[in-house]
């Protein structure tokens, strides 16, 4: 059961950074950014193949946090340059990353076993991996909050948080919202690539198929974080998206050690994210029932 | 301070819904002009303060303030010479955000953005000063989200942010119409003080003919996309309601009706 646990936490921080990139789009933004799908795997496949080309981890991560950044780029441009609407533009770049990814990787699955990874040097200290997985996790979700919880007060992080809110608004005291809504992409795909990265080396293998499902993965660890964790200041909005992350994987070990079969996963959690976004209706049906109409004909 | 010349806008061009807002419009205002804009639905009053806050590019004329030209100036470059209230109390803030935060917003329009501090001690002091001349107790509030707002308290704030840096013009549409008629005429006086101490070229629209005729120098009334009437100093302030309605009689497009919120004004 500890090791279970144990896992959970660790899986959980290597996506709470992701999830932090789905806040800043779905939350601040207001868009749905399916570009998350590709993009994880890009920061999965450019680690994988700087690592197997025999260069540093680190400059592995650091690449796939550039590649993220671009990949962002590539939707807020097709969003706010060409007009095309943000979900489309997400699945846009979401479907041409298939094929960079494929690219980038050379082949569907690249193995990194035996090879060094950023979890190394902890390792080397005599940790075992998921020790070594939970520190270094740890210490990038506190870092990845720490900056953002800056960023978020600054001018430009305060304009783009008011873009979200009302892009009109935003456009009358003189900001660009093309400019805003790009850099939001831009920063939540390279939080997005991390994951990916930070993900890949710790399973050893970057592979063609693993972003599938991620934005769903992230708006129900997102939902998780909101419901259980609240959401008073910025800084606590962050961190509940890591305990929503970790807590969602923590559900997900305990439904599979309760005899769900692995095959339904994606079905439970689109389920719980339906169930999620919809708990609004839900209550206004049954207030909607339980009290008579006013007025009316 | 603003010049427009043959400013026409067509909407829809070429389809069946083809609408012409504004048809060749020329106006003039001088520095510390207070222009109250009157005319029936659709008569093109907002496309005429749109099209100056660049919200969307005129099809022909142009543009002036200041001398400069800006009629291809996109809208957010523009708003550094502009102050706007709109007609709807939740376009001109931003709900998510607390009052000290949408003014921060406002205080840096028309300066450049960067990784400073979003909002600065000093500043603080300022929008507490300057939330205690509204006399509405927003001072004490300052970390509360603005969505929790009532619509007055949210244009008394937008006003506010319209106004912190002096503009150069600042562009009114409609703002108290969405309000009950004692906020109305509560934003109203606030409006007409800040305009008178700061000594601002000011537009603003509005359905009441009394407040119309009460406040500014100049009165113009719009219609079929054109300017009607345009009145100003003695002959504005001897107005009465009833000339209006007559000069609105005789000025009327075909389509346009007297709405019934003006005649009640
Ligand atoms: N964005 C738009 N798209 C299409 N037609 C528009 C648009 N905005 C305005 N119009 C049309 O242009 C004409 C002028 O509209 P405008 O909003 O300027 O009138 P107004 O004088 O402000 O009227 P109201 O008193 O109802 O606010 C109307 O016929 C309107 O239907
Ligand atoms: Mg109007």
């Amino acid at each position: 059961m500890e090791q279970i646990l144990l896992g959970a936490l660790s899986l959980g921080l290597l996506w709470s950074v992701m999830t932090i990139g789905v806040y800043i789009t779905f939350r601040i933004l207001s868009i749905a950014d399916m570009t998350v799908e590709g993009t994880i795997t890009l920061g999965a496949a450019v680690t994988a193949r700087v690592i197997s080309l025999g260069a540093s981890p680190w400059l592995g991560l650091l690449l796939a946090i550039v590649a993220g950044l671009l990949a962002g780029l590539i939707t807020g441009l097709l969003h706010t340059k060409l007009g095309i609407p943000a979900l489309l533009s997400g699945i846009l770049t979401m479907i041409a990353l298939f094929s960079i990814n494929l690219r980038v990787m050379t082949k569907a699955n690249i193995s990194l076993l035996r090879m060094p990874t950023v979890y190394s040097p902890l390792m080397a200290l005599g940790l075992d991996k998921t020790w070594a997985v939970i520190v270094l996790g740890g210490l990038c979700a506190a870092l990845v909050i720490s900056l953002l919880y800056w960023f978020f007060g600054t001018e430009i992080g305060s304009a783009i948080r008011a873009t979200g809110a009302n892009p009109n608004m935003v456009r009358a005291q003189g900001i660009h919202t093309d400019t805003t809504i790009i850099l939001g992409l831009m920063i939540s795909n390279a939080l997005v690539g991390i994951s990916g990265s930070l993900i890949a080396q710790s399973q050893n293998y970057a592979d063609l198929q693993m972003g599938t499902g991620a934005i769903v993965i992230g708006l129900a660890s997102m939902i998780i974080g909101e419901v259980l964790f609240g959401k008073r200041n910025f800084f606590l909005r962050f961190l509940s998206m890591v305990l929503g992350s970790i807590t969602y994987r923590i559900i997900i070990a305990l439904v599979l050690k309760m005899g769900m079969p692995s095959d339904d996963l994606k079905l439970f959690t689109a389920i719980t994210v339906v169930f999620a976004l919809s708990l609004p209706k839900i209550k206004d049906l049954i207030n909607g029932r339980l009290r008579p109409r006013k007025g009316g004909v | 301070m603003l010049r427009v010349q043959n400013l026409t806008k067509v909407f829809n061009h070429n389809t069946v819904n083809e609408r012409v807002a504004l048809d060749n419009v020329s106006l003039t205002l001088d520095a510390g002009d207070f222009v109250t804009v009157i005319g029936g639905n659709g008569a093109g009053k907002s496309t005429l303060l749109n099209c100056v806050a660049g919200l969307y590019p005129p099809d022909a004329g142009s543009i002036f303030i200041d001398d400069a030209n800006v009629t291809r100036l996109p809208e957010y470059r523009r708003a550094a010479y502009l102050g706007r209230v709109f007609q709807d109390p939740m376009m001109g803030t931003a709900a998510d955000m607390n009052i000290e935060e949408n003014l921060a917003l406002a205080y840096r329009r028309g300066r450049p953005r960067g990784l400073r501090w979003g909002i600065s001690a000093g500043e603080r002091v300022l929008y507490r000063q300057m939330l205690e001349t509204l006399d509405l107790g927003l001072e004490t509030r300052m970390q509360s989200k603005v969505g929790l707002l009532s619509g007055g308290q949210r244009q008394a704030l937008t006003l506010l942010m319209a106004t912190l840096h002096k503009p150069r013009l600042l562009l009114l549409d409609e703002h108290t119409a969405a309000l009950d008629p004692k906020t109305a005429r509560k934003v109203l006086e606030l409006s007409d003080r800040f305009i008178q101490d700061g000594s601002l070229t000011t537009m603003m629209v509005t359905h009441n003919m009394r407040d119309a005729i009460r406040h500014g120098n100049r009165l113009i009334m719009m219609s079929g996309g054109s300017i009607a009437v345009d009145v100003s100093g003695e002959e504005k302030s001897r107005l009465t309601v009833e000339d209006l309605l007559k000069m609105f009689e005789q000025a009327r497009g075909t389509e346009e009706e007297i709405p019934d919120r003006m005649i009640l004004g």
